[in-house]
C-alpha cells in the first residue's frame, strides 16, 4: 500500500502541538484500542465562561493518527464548548490539506475522542444525560464508523437501515455493497466498537 | 486527487539529495539490481532480442541463452536433467501455478486436502482460499512462538486425500526458517507432493531438490539482487502438473507467452553472482544481523520476533516496540533517509498483514508494534549504526507521545 501524505501530515506528525496531559482537566476521554493499533488520550481544561483554555493529547497510532489529534486539539483550543462541539472530522482533514482514504478513519476517531471529553465535561458539571438504552449505545458507539472510500459516516449519514437487537444479539443492515472496496475494514470496525455490548454480531449488506 | 499528495522520497529528493542519507534496508521486499547484471540485460535488450520460438540463428541464439540460465539453477538446486523449471513472472505466479495446477491434478486423482501454514505469504493464502471457496479442504498448520510449523500436526494431517504439502523455507516476515529436509522426508515416506517458497531463502539457505525430496519449489530474481518479474517453478519430473496460463507452445507447453529473455538472463546472472562465494556473504550479513539484533534489543521494552542463529534468516530482523505502531516508526525513520517495512497498518483492521505475528501467539499491540529491517550484501556496519541512532531517537520520540507508555 503507498501512503501518500500531504507535507501538512507530516508537519503535524513531526511536531504535534498539545501533547500531553493536564492535571486535574475538566474533562477527558479515551478512545480506540491497542488492539486496533490506534487509541487517542484528549484532556480539556475548561474556564468559568465556558472556553476551552487547554487541551492536551496522547496517542498511540500511525502517522495521521498524531496529526489529526495534533489538529483537533489545534481547532479546539480557545474555543466555546458549543464551538467545539461543531468540529467535524472534515475540518480536520481540510486542515491537514487532505487524508490517504484508508486514514480517513483516524481524524474521525480523534474528533470524537474530543467530543467525548466535551461530554465528559457536561457530565461532570452536572449536565448529565439520562441512562442510555442499549440501542442508543450502540448507535454511540458506530459514530465512530466512517466508509474511507465515499467518506460517508455509519451514522450521520444514515448508512444504518435496519437494527434488530434481541438481548445480546444485534442484527444490522447496512446500505452498502457487498462488493465495497472497504467492506471488510468496516464490518470488522462495526464489530470491534460493538463486541462488548452483544455476544453476536450480524452485518448485512444490502445495496 | 492524487496530484495533491506529494511522494516523501521524491519530495526529500528534491528539496536536500546532497547530504541525504540513503539506508535501503528494506531487501525482503527488493533488491537492488548488480551492475554486471544490469549490463547485461541491456545488452540482451538492444543485441540479442530475438524471438527464442523462430528458427534462424539470430532465434536459436535467444533459444539456448534461456537453456543456458535453465540449466544454471536448476544445477544450482541439485535438479535432475529431467526435471522442469519453468520461466515465469515471479514467485508469485510460482505459487500460484503450484496450487492451482496441483489441485487440478488432486482432482484428477480424487484428492481434494491441502495442506499449509498460517504463516504464508499472500499468493500462497490467496490462491488457498480460492480452492476453498471451490470445495476443497485446507489445513494451515500451527505454528510455535518462534515461527516453526506443528510437525505432529503435520503428521496427523496427511493422508491420502492430500494433493500438496506447500510450506514457506524461509519466512517474509520474521526470517523464520523451517526444517525442509525433515518435512521432505515424512511428505515422501506418505507419498505426497511437497512444495516449498523459496522467495526469500534462494542463494541464502540451502536447497537441495533430492536431499530436501522438494518436489515443487518457487523462486524469484530480484530478491537476488536479479530484474523484477521474472521468477521459476520447478517441477519434478513425472508431475503431470497443470498448466495455468494458455496460449502458445512454450516453456515446455507449461507456461504460455513469449519468454522474458531479458528477465531470464538477468535471472541467471544474479544467480550466478548470488552463488559466488554466498557462504562468505552469508555470514557476514548474519555478524551484521546479530550485532544489530543486539543493539536494538537495548532499548528498553523491544523483542525480537522469530528464531535465532542459523534457523533465522541471514538477512532478517523483526522487532516489537512496545507501546508504539509500527508505521509512525517507519515514516519517522524515512524521512532520516531509512527504509525498513512494517507488517502493521492502522488503515487494516483486519490485520492481514502481521497476522503471522499473531499465529506466533504476540498480542495484537505487539503486531502493531512491529518492523522489520532487511539487510543485503551491500549493507554496512556504519548504515546500521546510523539506524539504531535514528532508530532510538524516534521509539523515544513516539513513546513520550503514546498514551500506553507507563510514567
Amino acid at each position: 500500500m503507498t501512503l501518500e501524505y500531504t507535507k501538512k501530515v507530516i508537519e503535524h506528525f513531526t511536531n504535534p502541538k498539545n501533547v500531553g496531559e493536564i492535571d486535574n482537566p475538566s474533562g477527558h476521554a479515551i478512545e480506540g484500542s491497542p488492539a486496533c493499533g490506534d487509541m487517542v488520550n484528549i484532556d480539556i481544561k475548561v474556564d468559568d465562561k465556558g472556553i476551552i483554555e487547554d487541551v492536551k493529547f496522547k496517542s498511540y497510532g500511525c502517522a495521521s493518527n498524531i496529526a489529526t489529534a495534533s489538529v483537533a486539539t489545534e481547532l479546539a483550543k480557545g474555543k466555546t464548548i458549543e464551538q467545539a462541539k461543531n468540529i467535524n472530522w472534515k475540518d480536520v482533514e481540510k486542515e491537514l490539506e487532505g487524508l490517504p482514504q484508508v486514514k480517513v478513519h483516524c481524524s474521525v476517531l480523534a474528533v470524537n475522542t474530543l467530543k467525548k471529553a466535551i461530554e465528559n465535561y457536561e457530565e461532570t458539571i452536572g449536565i448529565k444525560k439520562e441512562a442510555k438504552s442499549i440501542e442508543e449505545k450502540a448507535y454511540d458507539e458506530l459514530k465512530n464508523v466512517v466508509n474511507p472510500n465515499t467518506g460517508n459516516m455509519l451514522v450521520d449519514d444514515k448508512l444504518i437501515k435496519e437494527v434488530s437487537i434481541k438481548e445480546k444479539k444485534i442484527i444490522l443492515k447496512i446500505d452498502l455493497s457487498d462488493e465495497d472496496l472497504y467492506k471488510n475494514n468496516i464490518n470488522d470496525e462495526i464489530k470491534e466498537h460493538l463486541e462488548h455490548l452483544f455476544d453476536v454480531i450480524e452485518i448485512i449488506f444490502i445495496k | 486527487m492524487k496530484n495533491k499528495f506529494i511522494y516523501l522520497n521524491n519530495e526529500e529528493k528534491i528539496s536536500s539529495n546532497q547530504n541525504k542519507p540513503f539506508v535501503y534496508l528494506d531487501n525482503g521486499a527488493t533488491t537492488k539490481v548488480d551492475e554486471e547484471t544490469a549490463n547485461i540485460i541491456k545488452n540482451n535488450i538492444v543485441e540479442e532480442y530475438g524471438n527464442p520460438s523462430s528458427i534462424y540463428e539470430f532465434g536459436l541464439n535467444s533459444f539456448h541463452n534461456i537453456e543456458n540460465v535453465r540449466n544454471l539453477i536448476k544445477k544450482k538446486i541439485n535438479a535432475e536433467k529431467e526435471d522442469n523449471l519453468i520461466f515465469n513472472s515471479g514467485a508469485t505466479e510460482s505459487n500460484n501455478f503450484a496450487i492451482f495446477g496441483m489441485a487440478e491434478l488432486g482432482l484428477k486423482n480424487n484428492k481434494k486436502k491441502l495442506i499449509t501454514t498460517k504463516i504464508e505469504h499472500g499468493s500462497i493464502k490467496a490462491p488457498s482460499k480460492q480452492l476453498q471457496k471451490k470445495g476443497f479442504e485446507i489445513v494451515y498448520l500451527n505454528v510455535d512462538s518462534e515461527g516453526f510449523i506443528d510437525f505432529d500436526q503435520l503428521e496427523k494431517e496427511l493422508d491420502e486425500n492430500v494433493f500438496l504439502v506447500s510450506i514457506i523455507h524461509a519466512n517474509h516476515e520474521v526470517g523464520t526458517i523451517q526444517n525442509i529436509e525433515k518435512i521432505g522426508k515424512l511428505c515422501r515416506k506418505k507419498n505426497v507432493f511437497f512444495h516449498i517458497d523459496a522467495a526469500q531463502s534462494f542463494t541464502k539457505v540451502e536447497i537441495d531438490v533430492k536431499k530436501q525430496n522438494i518436489d515443487l519449489l518457487s523462486l524469484n530474481s530480484h530478491k537476488i539482487h536479479g530484474p523484477k518479474g521474472i521468477g521459476a517453478l520447478y517441477v519434478r519430473k513425472g508431475i503431470d502438473l497443470k498448466k495455468i496460463i494458455f496460449g502458445g507452445p512454450q516453456e515446455n507447453n507449461l507456461r504460455s507467452g513469449t519468454e522474458n529473455i531479458p528477465g531470464i538472463i538477468g535471472f541467471g546472472k544474479a544467480t550466478e553472482i548470488g552463488f559466488d562465494k554466498n557462504e562468505e556473504k552469508v555470514k557476514e550479513m548474519k555478524e551484521l544481523r546479530d550485532y544489530f539484533i543486539e543493539k536494538v534489543l537495548e532499548i528498553p521494552n523491544s523483542h525480537l520476533n522469530g528464531s535465532k542463529d542459523d534457523k533465522r534468516l541471514c538477512n532478517n530482523i523483526n522487532i516489537t516496540f512496545d507501546f508504539i505502531e509500527g508505521e509512525a516508526l517507519l515514516m519517522y525513520l524515512n524521512m532520516k533517509g531509512i527504509y525498513i517495512s512494517t507488517g502493521s497498518a492502522c488503515s487494516s483492521r483486519s490485520l492481514e498483514p502481521s497476522d503471522i505475528l499473531i499465529s506466533m501467539g504476540r498480542s495484537y499491540e505487539q503486531a502493531h508494534g512491529s518492523v522489520r529491517f532487511t539487510l543485503s550484501k551491500y549493507t554496512t556496519k556504519e548504515e546500521l549504526e546510523y539506524t539504531f541512532t535514528c532508530l532510538k531517537e524516534s521509539v523515544e520520540n513516539l513513546r513520550k507521545l503514546s498514551p500506553l507508555t507507563p510514567k
